[in-house]
């Protein structure tokens, strides 16, 4: 699995927590760049993409990815492969 | 159970035609998610919850100015959401010689924010308990030491509770025992705690917000009353109709022990006053045999109030359990160990809860607990013997097929009714009354024991407080009047009957009572009043058929020219 590959499923995480469709992701997308995606919907965010790929993010990290791809890789370290 | 994002998303929906109700929430830790929740949880359950959300950490500082938001917001409810996590904090603060006073000084703070809040509003106060936090500083320990965290924390929980008994308005959301059921784990997430300050995980939050929804829809008489049960695989293990009674699992035979249990449970409801009704596929013989002789049988004939065996479909023989009870589909829960029968019910007769019992018995019981399908607002001693009352109805239908004529077949019951006015014995019931009735209801004003109470120490009101006896037993405590001494006339605030007495003539009776009073008073005109709601259809005429006349929207009866009418009731001393 490549970063790209991450993208496109956090892609349709972001599609289903944030409830619109209009949402494409790229590695460099941050929060300014997406009306919906808030303090509050970031926990939301979290928590869903920690059930998906069955992971943990480390309390550290939650805040601290600059953008979807940093926080992409984050998802890769931890899931793998 | 909902998930966080499914009730988040019910937010975009249609809440038009949803009942509304104001909550005011107050919390010390961030609650916006917590608030999303508890309105999403309101659209599964038909509630419009407006919800006033108090900012960040504001507890005190908004209710003790009561010049502040909270009160100009003029909430139903308020609620305070408190967390362990704070409350360990404060306790850590204070040195060692004052820890031992730490439960009775939140106690004391609970209790003048409710004192507060009541002083200046109308509503309800719901305080969540404390979920469970073993702070490990002393280990099991703590048990034996009276200023440690652990001490102290179950004794504001515990302490809470005698609060709540006390202060008729308050209401407990008891985090604790949801806690228990989810597991400390799934309770809290300590990494959005750290970066957020919000307590709850996501997972629980829903639990959280059901709870508060329960408590609410119960206190608005949206509950259950009646549990519909299927025998075979439900009430017992095996088929007895093929097994035979000797063979049926019960009590020490296969898995009868996840059946007896099962029934002990309902036999507890039963003593609360919920009905049991059963609705089997069987010959009715065979079906009575084990509730008449099989020695392991926790529930026996007496308990049930109406039993339906027969080989007709269920949907058909719920609308005859329903007929006979006369309380609202939306009231009663059907349980059935059967998959196609659950959904023949759910599909064809709509508003009756069907929970998805799990597949081993052994479960049936934890599965139905964690639904909380049972919650109340109130408790009165009469609800134990409501099927026994029931029963007597069920005695009386055969009766009336003996008379062919309705005076005849009223005169031969022998009713008496007796009238009190409200007193602390009968308060409960009053109280009790004006919360769950929803059919004979002309103004569906819901009243605590404490609106009861002053009430009754007031002088504006004259009130009544109306029970029922015939032939086959005592109906107790069926009816409820309030009338409100206007400058000109005499007000009929509340007039409710129980559904259990109509067609009595009990209204007539009540009628010739409130003149009488009226007329005691010096009053020429008595008004009443009809507020619809989805439910009380039942008593859109009542006023024209008691001879009122309508003006402006409002029924008037001349005092001096009423007659007495006629009825089959006689008077008998005041009621206990």
């Amino acid at each position: 699995m490549t970063v790209d590959d991450i993208i496109k499923e956090v892609n349709g995480i972001f599609i289903d927590v944030l409830d619109t469709d209009a949402i494409v992701l790229k590695y460099e997308t941050t929060a300014k760049d997406i009306e919906e995606w808030d303090s509050l919907t970031h926990v939301q965010l979290v928590v869903a993409i920690e059930k998906h790929f069955k992971i943990r993010f480390k309390s550290s990290e939650i805040q601290g990815y600059k953008n979807v791809g940093e926080m992409c890789e984050g998802i890769l370290k931890y899931a793998g492969k | 159970m909902f998930d966080f994002n499914h009730l988040k998303k019910n937010l975009k929906k249609d809440f038009s035609g949803h009942k509304k109700a104001r909550l005011a929430v107050l919390g010390d830790s961030a609650t916006q998610l917590l608030v999303q929740a508890i309105r999403g949880y309101g659209y599964e359950v038909e509630m419009d919850f407006e919800i006033f959300e108090a900012d960040y950490d504001q507890i005190e500082m908004q209710i003790f100015d009561t010049s502040s938001e909270v009160y100009s917001f003029k909430p139903d409810y308020v609620v305070i959401f408190q967390s362990t996590q704070k409350l360990m904090k404060s306790f850590y603060k204070l040195p060692a010689a004052e820890r031992a006073g730490f439960a009775d000084a939140h106690l004391d703070k609970v209790r003048s924010m409710y004192d507060t809040i009541a002083s200046k509003l109308k509503c309800r106060v719901i305080y969540f308990n404390f979920a469970m936090i073993d702070d490990a500083v002393f280990g099991n320990f703590a048990n034996k030491v009276g200023f440690s965290f652990t001490y102290q924390l179950r004794k504001i929980n515990f302490e809470l509770m005698n609060l709540a008994q006390r202060l008729k308005n308050l209401f407990i959301n008891d985090i604790e025992s949801l806690a228990c059921r989810y597991g400390t784990d799934t309770v809290n997430d300590m990494s959005i705690y750290v970066n957020t300050d919000i307590v709850f995980s996501l997972d629980f939050m829903p639990a959280v917000a059901k709870n508060i929804a329960d408590i609410i829809l119960a206190i608005s008489g949206k509950l259950k009353k009646c549990a519909i049960l299927d025998l075979d695989n439900t009430l017992w293990g095996g088929i007895i109709g093929d097994d035979g009674m000797e063979n049926i699992q019960l009590g020490d035979l296969g898995i009868g022990k996840a059946f007896t249990e099962f029934q002990l449970w309902l036999k507890e409801l039963k003593k609360r006053g919920i009905l049991l009704a059963v609705c089997s596929k069987n010959t009715e013989e065979i079906a009575r045999e084990p509730f008449e002789k099989h020695p392991d049988m926790v529930l026996r004939m007496e308990d049930i109030s109406i039993f339906v065996a027969n080989w007709d479909n269920k949907a058909d023989n719920i609308r005859r359990i329903q007929a006979v009870l006369n309380i609202g589909f939306d009231s009663m829960v059907f349980i059935d160990d059967n998959p196609v029968e659950r959904e023949m019910v759910r599909t064809h007769v709509k508003d009756v809860t069907v929970p998805d019992l799990p597949e081993d018995p052994a479960e049936y019981v934890g599965f139905l607990r964690s639904l909380n399908l049972f919650e109340t607002a109130s408790y009165s001693e009469e609800d134990e013997t409501r099927t026994e009352q029931y029963q007597q109805e069920a005695k009386r239908k055969v009766a009336q097929e003996v008379f062919t004529n309705e005076d005849d077949f009223l005169r031969n019951l022998n009713m008496t009714a007796g009238v009190s006015p409200f007193n602390r014995f009968n308060t409960p019931r009053v109280s009790q009354l004006t919360q769950r009735s929803n059919q004979f209801n002309l103004r569906t004003v819901r009243y605590t024991e404490d609106d009861i109470a002053r009430i009754a120490s007031s002088g504006d009101y004259a009130h009544m407080a109306f029970s029922l006896k015939d032939r086959f037993g005592d109906y107790g405590l069926i009816s409820v009047i309030i009338l409100q001494k206007r400058e000109d006339a005499l007000f009929i605030d509340t007039w409710i009957m129980s559904c259990r007495v109509l067609k009595r003539g009990m209204e007539i009776f009540t009628l010739n009572e409130i003149v009488r009073t009226a007329r005691g008073l010096g009053f020429k005109r008595i008004i009443g009043e009809y507020l619809p709601t989805p439910k009380n259809g039942l008593v859109k005429n009542h006023y024209a058929d008691l001879g009122f006349t309508v003006t402006g929207g409002l029924w008037l009866l001349d005092v001096d020219s009423y007659a007495d009418r006629e009825n089959f009731i006689g008077p008998e001393g005041p009621a206990s």
